[in-house]
């Protein structure tokens, strides 16, 4: 190991890297992001390490290091992003791209590469139209992204630095060191147009200028790892993926402001991105360019994991500085100082999202003109979505800001699988809205998404099919709100659970003409009455439902009937007389007994004992289908209610 | 669990912005965080019994009775909703005999609705003894149960 000494330095390593690396010849690249992971990545992982070495050939990378040639070698990277089709493994230098790999197939991978120098077609991607894909750069959910911020993300072995000083890794921290003063760097934050990526879009340089025109000492730099909201996971894998970039980017900022000490606050549910960036910090440490004087300029930074414990409020940057102090997170009140000015210990903090940082070390290398160039006038760059729900490719993509909504999901995501229909797409987490299919020629960015009703987020993107209840979306959020609400402002205290009732009242069928109104002036009152962004934002997945898809809260109010077939209360599950051949199935899953009919024979449901549960309509086997689900409720007839008493 | 609880917090004597890692620490030690170790960690770092009770309790990460030796969480993030959350938890309560939220009266068992656990690709994702468990359908809940600690 070379420790650096200068900014100089910096890039002989990278030499001695790119050399090592290139001494072995195949490289197998195994994602283990945490979905792949679930899959059993880990043991793929393992099986071409085993495979390999059995062939006598050397898989230890430190060997590269010293000079050794190798045939091939395994790696685990982050997450690759496409994880549903996941276990993902690369082969490299060709890029062949494999698919659900299961421990029995490597073997099999091992052959084709290396003895019959082919692919194992079978793990290949294959597209709508049977084309198999050889490389990422095939298949479409990869070949219409610009992946940035998730470019080391399933390119390099994140619990490797010597990775990461091989895609020139830290060269912008040297840069800065030689050549610009914390102020020139700040101009070039400010030129690129780079925007706050947690959520709110402020503009980064004015935040960075701020916290260097900031008089008290000393100075902290936060990271915002706290993604709470849910159906979200971009920050996890940038930091299980590509921890270097985002303490690369802190140190960076640290330089410009003046800080000596740094904090990441990440989640406690991803215990997977506390250990890699424990160690990335660790080794980061041992080769200079974190701690006392990195680089041998004299200056110094170091950074601190703190683990959040849960609470979604910690999100606001007031709550979580006040939780790294040991404290509850309840955001401040205002009007209040920013947090550039008073921040961790009443002190100035620079904080900003993972993203954020992690963007910083590129608009260095490549310049502010080339960042500015991706995107649109007021929001430039990339955005990271986590593409989830009802959508056939579902994982993580990193796109120009300005795509229409249309291109995310139908180009990249494939469309609605099974073919279900488009209903509504939900940005933004909780503090978004959901969105209808008039709204998909959208160009998304920060602005064009706060116009319609919904925000750009930290970049959760749930897609809805026409089997999801748009009334039932907005209770599951305000179920959220409700119980995340710190409580310290009564209009969110208190309003989000009224809202929350007025709308389990609507699901139940109990719900009044007037409560349509009722919750909007309810959502207006919690919006002016709360001091932090998750009261101010509390209402809008009722607001953008009511406003976009008003018809299904009529349907549950007047006619008790929910068209989406969700809300428990309101629906019944019959057997289609002419459809039914009597195979018993339903019968016997039935955890209520329910069901009669003999076999062979057309079976019934019971409605004065059915729960609901849907179980039935699961186990009917697809050819008969012959279990539906109709609102509103079929009443129980006399029959029945004589046999229950 | 007085040694225990004594080698934890010697460290942090007097140190009151260490609560949470405290915290933390502890329950880790001790699966859950019982009257006598907050009062303890309220003497050894000179925080207020009140606000160890009050930051303790803000948090959902931290539990205040025994729980179970298996432990099963169904994330209920948009992602695992939309495609029936709901209903595993449903037949995760029929199956194991309690309401969500609650543990099995021979501490054999804990069942919990999680927020996000950050797998929404995966989704639904029931986390059973921390192995993440995804695209998880009721007939496979027996599965995934059969894997329970003696």
């Amino acid at each position: 190991m070379q420790k650096i000494h200068s900014p100089a330095d910096v890039a002989k390593v990278t030499e001695e890297c790119q050399a090592a690396f290139a001494r072995q010849k195949i490289r197998f690249l195994v994602c283990a992001g945490t979905g792949c992971i679930a899959g059993g990545s880990m043991q793929v992982y393992e099986e071409f390490k085993r495979l390999i070495s059995e062939r006598g050939i050397n898989v230890d990378v430190n060997l590269l290091f010293e000079g050794q040639e190798s045939e091939a070698g395994a790696a685990t990277s982050g997450c690759h992003g496409f994880c549903q089709m996941g276990p993902l493994v690369r082969v490299d230098p060709q890029g062949t791209f494999y698919t659900k790999v299961k421990v029995k197939d490597v073997a099999e991978i091992i052959t084709a590469t290396f003895d019959e120098n082919t692919v194992v077609e079978r793990l290949l991607y294959e597209g709508d139209d049977k084309e198999k894909a050889i490389t990422e750069h095939d298949v479409p959910f990869y070949n219409r992204q610009t992946r940035i911020v998730l470019g080391g993300c399933g390119t390099i072995d994140p619990e490797d630095i010597r990775e990461y000083f091989s895609v020139e890794g830290y060269k912008a921290l040297a840069d800065i060191f030689e050549n610009y003063t914390p102020e020139e760097v700040i101009d070039i934050v400010k030129e690129s147009g780079l925007r706050g990526r947690g959520g709110g879009g402020f503009p980064a340089g004015r935040k960075w200028e701020a916290g260097l025109k900031a008089k008290a000492t000393p100075k902290y730099v936060v990271c915002n790892g706290d993604e709470g909201d849910p159906g979200a996971f971009m920050d996890r894998s940038v930091l299980e993926a590509n921890p270097q970039s985002v303490i690369e980017g802190m140190t960076i900022a640290a330089y410009c402001i003046g800080a000596e000490f740094g904090v990441v606050y990440v989640r406690a549910e991803y215990p997977l991105a506390v250990k890699r960036l424990l160690k990335a910090i660790d080794q980061a440490k041992e080769y200079g360019v974190l701690g006392k004087n990195i680089m041998g300029t004299g200056f110094n930074f170091d950074i601190d994991v703190f683990q959040g414990a849960g609470a979604f409020v910690c999100g606001e940057s007031t709550a979580l500085t006040l939780s790294i102090e040991g404290k509850r997170g309840m955001p401040r009140v205002a009007p209040r100082p920013r947090t550039t000015e008073v921040g961790l210990y009443d002190k100035p903090t620079l904080l900003n999202n993972v993203k954020t940082f992690a963007y910083v070390p590129d608009i260095i290398r490549k310049g502010a003109k080339w960042f500015k160039s991706i995107g649109t006038e007021n929001s430039s760059g990339t955005a990271v979505f986590a593409l989830t729900g009802n959508i056939v490719n579902s994982g993580l993509i990193e796109v120009p800001m300005g795509i229409k909504l249309r291109e995310i999901i139908y180009d990249i995501g494939g469309g609605i699988p099974k073919g279900g229909e488009f209903k509504a797409v939900q940005t933004g987490g909780p503090s978004g809205g959901c969105l209808p299919t008039s709204l998909l020629d959208t160009e998304i960015d920060f602005d064009s998404l706060d116009k319609v009703g919904s925000i750009m987020g930290s970049g959760g993107m749930v897609v809805m099919d026409q089997r999801t209840c748009m009334v039932d979306v907005a209770k599951y959020f305000l179920q959220f709100t409700e119980e995340e609400s710190c409580g310290q402002c009564v209009p969110c205290r208190l309003g989000t659970k009224q809202l929350l009732e007025i709308l389990k009242d609507i699901c139940k069928g109990k719900g009044k003409e007037e409560d349509i109104e009722l919750l909007t002036e309810l959502s207006n009152s919690v919006h002016g009455g709360s001091v932090c962004g998750l009261g101010q934002t509390a209402a809008n997945p009722i607001l953008t439902t009511l406003r976009y898809f008003k018809s299904e809260y009529e349907a549950h109010i007047f006619e008790k009937r929910c068209p989406a077939g969700v809300c428990k209360e309101l629906i019944s599950y019959r057997i289609d007389e002419e459809k039914c051949k009597g195979c018993t199935l339903c019968a016997k899953a039935c955890p209520v007994d329910a069901i009669s009919g003999e076999k062979k024979q057309v079976h019934v449901i019971d409605q004065s004992l059915c729960i609901q549960c849907g179980v039935c309509m699961e186990k009917c086997p697809k050819k008969f289908s012959a279990v539906e689900c109709v609102s509103p409720k079929i009443p129980v007839t006399q029959k029945e209610k004589t046999e229950v008493s | 669990m007085e040694e225990r609880l004594n080698a934890i917090l010697e460290p942090y004597r007097g140190k009151k912005d260490s609560l949470i890692p405290i915290l933390q620490k502890v329950q880790k030690e001790l699966g859950y965080l019982p009257e006598e170790a907050m009062l303890e960690i309220a003497r050894v770092t000179g925080v207020a019994e009140s606000r160890v009770y009050g930051v303790a309790t803000f948090y959902a990460q931290f539990y205040f009775a025994r729980r179970g030796k298996n432990q099963t969480k169904v994330c209920s993030g948009t992602a695992c909703h939309v495609k029936g959350a709901a209903r595993l938890r449903d037949a995760l309560e029929r199956e194991l005999g309690i309401p969500c939220g609650t543990t099995s009266e021979d501490y054999e068992h804990t069942l919990e609705t999680v927020a996000c656990v950050g797998s929404c690709a995966l989704a639904p994702v029931v986390v059973f003894n921390d192995e993440v468990h995804g695209q998880v359908e009721t007939g496979k809940i027996d599965k995934i149960l059969a894997n329970s600690k003696e």
